[in-house]
């Protein structure tokens, strides 16, 4: 009864965790400006509908595109730092230090230097924040390859280019979409926080922001559904690809 | 006569901290062509080391080994190895993974040809109807079998193994012993088998070279004086048992060797 573990037990909790949200509004008798209640969300939706289309897509695109620049640098990076021990060493510590720094503080610090490059911000905001987890998996899925899988190809006079398309690349997959899903949610994260924090903003973080600034409450909800959503999306789609290139290293049930 | 593999007066040491440590000193070793050499060692000797020099995948530090007569100074494709650890690619299945070495060794050869020659080696070890699995889904034994494959599809004329069998049970490994034997037989190649089981020692090899303990040189050679078509319960022959215990002997020796020296100083 597969369909019954797919499909119906997690709809069935959906539908009891919205209840449960419905019937703490509706006994505490909140008002829509203290917590909006499920039943109060299709009419935000529909009545700001184009909105969110317009608005969702601002959000995807330049998630999709940091997250994007995230994969090219934090690659490169990790190459860097997993074949170069004194790359490693020198480049590690900087890293871990920009890393432990609170992103929210560089939203200034960048609107101060690109001031007005709205799209430019996000992007790179998103960028800043996720390439961090990619270039550390990266870095370690090649320095900890097993010196037996290099001899087996160096043995056989195979070049050091060789070596990392057939062996090292393909061995990094399993940990590097590991790194790309905690990326995506944290691309994700850096996007919404330079829309809501931006003045004029544009993308569901400025919706939300003009929900609060105009007492819509349900807005401000709804939004935060089409976030999930979205995350949600985002995440799966980062499973899709990883079942399609690195599906091996998923273990057979039977085996 | 002159071996095909010829490891002539190598001494080689690792740098570590405490100054270089000497791993192996002055080691000569001859293997005839298409002759199978076992190599025997207490732990630690630098039996693994040897197989890297052999591959030409460390230069020694004085003397040098020759292949075919030819100095070997860089990695060469006449060479196949295998070790403890199958190390197959998990993300090709076990047809894909034998066929590696010709895809680097032969780039020309055509995807039909390549998988005729892997097909024909999965056969001959019992593989054939596993080509289109992947390394997880076999076990142990399946795996070195596969690895073994690998190691001799480009028909290398040296075959280097290093404890290859170590990690199995005992009687996944004198299966593997028989198969070895029996595409030994097929093709023939120049081995040099590293080992820490004297039994298979006897039983796959035409001579067994004895280290003696860190740092390493040859201690003790035997030859293996059993017929070349051999089936496992030879090793309960009379000659056989001699010969374990001439080896054991020698293990002692060598293990002790540092005590021994000491007590004659004393």
């Amino acid at each position: 009864m597969n369909w019954k573990h797919k499909i119906l037990i997690p709809v069935t909790a959906l539908a009891l965790f919205t209840l449960g949200w419905e019937a703490l509004v509706w006994v505490n008798q909140w008002p829509a400006y203290k917590m909006a209640a499920p039943s109060d969300l299709p009419a935000a939706f529909v009545e700001h509908f184009d909105l969110f289309v317009q608005m969702s897509w601002q959000t995807l695109w330049r998630t999709v595109a940091g997250l994007a620049l995230s994969v090219l640098a934090g690659t490169l990076l990790g190459m860097i730092m997993g074949f170069s021990r004194i790359a490693r060493e020198a480049l590690y510590p900087l890293l871990v230090g920009f890393n432990a720094i609170p992103k929210a503080t560089l939203v200034p610090v960048i609107a101060l230097i690109f001031i007005g490059q709205h799209d430019f911000n996000t992007v790179l905001m998103a960028f800043l924040i996720s390439f961090f987890p990619i270039a550390v998996s990266v870095s370690i899925g090649l320095s900890t390859l097993e010196p037996e899988y290099r001899d087996i190809l160096r043995s056989l006079g195979a070049s050091r280019v060789t070596l990392f398309t057939k062996i090292a690349l393909p061995k990094t997959l399993p940990e590097f979409f590991g790194a790309l899903k905690v990326a995506a949610t944290l691309a994700f994260i850096g996007t919404n926080l330079v829309e809501i924090v931006s003045p004029h903003g544009r993308g569901l973080g400025a919706l939300f922001r003009s929900g609060e600034t105009n007492g819509d409450y349900p807005l401000m909800f709804a939004v935060l559904i089409a976030l999930a959503v979205m995350g949600i999306l985002i995440y799966y789609a980062v499973i899709l690809l990883e079942r399609i290139f690195a599906g091996w290293a998923e273990r057979s049930e039977t085996g | 006569m002159t071996g095909l593999i010829e490891i002539e007066g190598v001494t080689h040491a690792y740098p570590t901290a405490a100054g270089p440590l000497p791993v192996l000193e002055n080691l000569q070793i001859s293997v005839p062509e298409n002759e199978f050499a076992a190599v025997v060692g207490p732990s630690g000797c630098g039996k693994s080391t040897l197989t890297r020099l052999v591959a030409g995948l460390l230069l020694p530090d004085e003397g040098g080994v020759r292949l075919h007569g030819e100095w070997v100074r860089s990695p060469r494709s006449t060479v196949g190895m295998a070790f403890q650890n199958p190390v197959l690619l998990e993300w090709r299945t076990i047809l894909d993974n034998v066929i590696l070495p010709l895809e680097i060794v032969a780039p020309r050869m055509g995807r039909r040809e390549r998988v005729d020659r892997a097909m024909q080696l999965l056969e001959m070890v019992g593989l054939k109807g596993f080509e289109a699995k992947r390394p997880s889904e076999l076990s142990g034994g399946m795996r070195q079998r596969a690895s073994l494959c690998r190691a001799i599809v480009h028909k290398p004329e040296v075959l280097i193994l290093d404890e290859p069998f170590g990690a199995l049970d005992a009687f996944t490994r004198e299966d593997l012993w028989q198969t070895l034997r029996n595409l030994r037989q097929e093709e023939p190649f120049t081995t040099l088998l590293i080992t820490h089981d004297l039994r298979e020692s006897v039983f796959l090899g035409d001579q067994v070279f004895v280290l003696s303990g860190r740092p390493a040189h040859t201690q003790y050679v035997l030859d293996v004086d059993l017929p070349d078509d051999r089936d496992i319960e030879i090793l309960y022959d009379t000659r056989s048992v001699e010969m374990l215990a001439i080896l054991r002997e020698q293990i002692r020796i060598a293990q002790g060797r540092s005590t021994a020296e000491q007590a004659v100083n004393s």
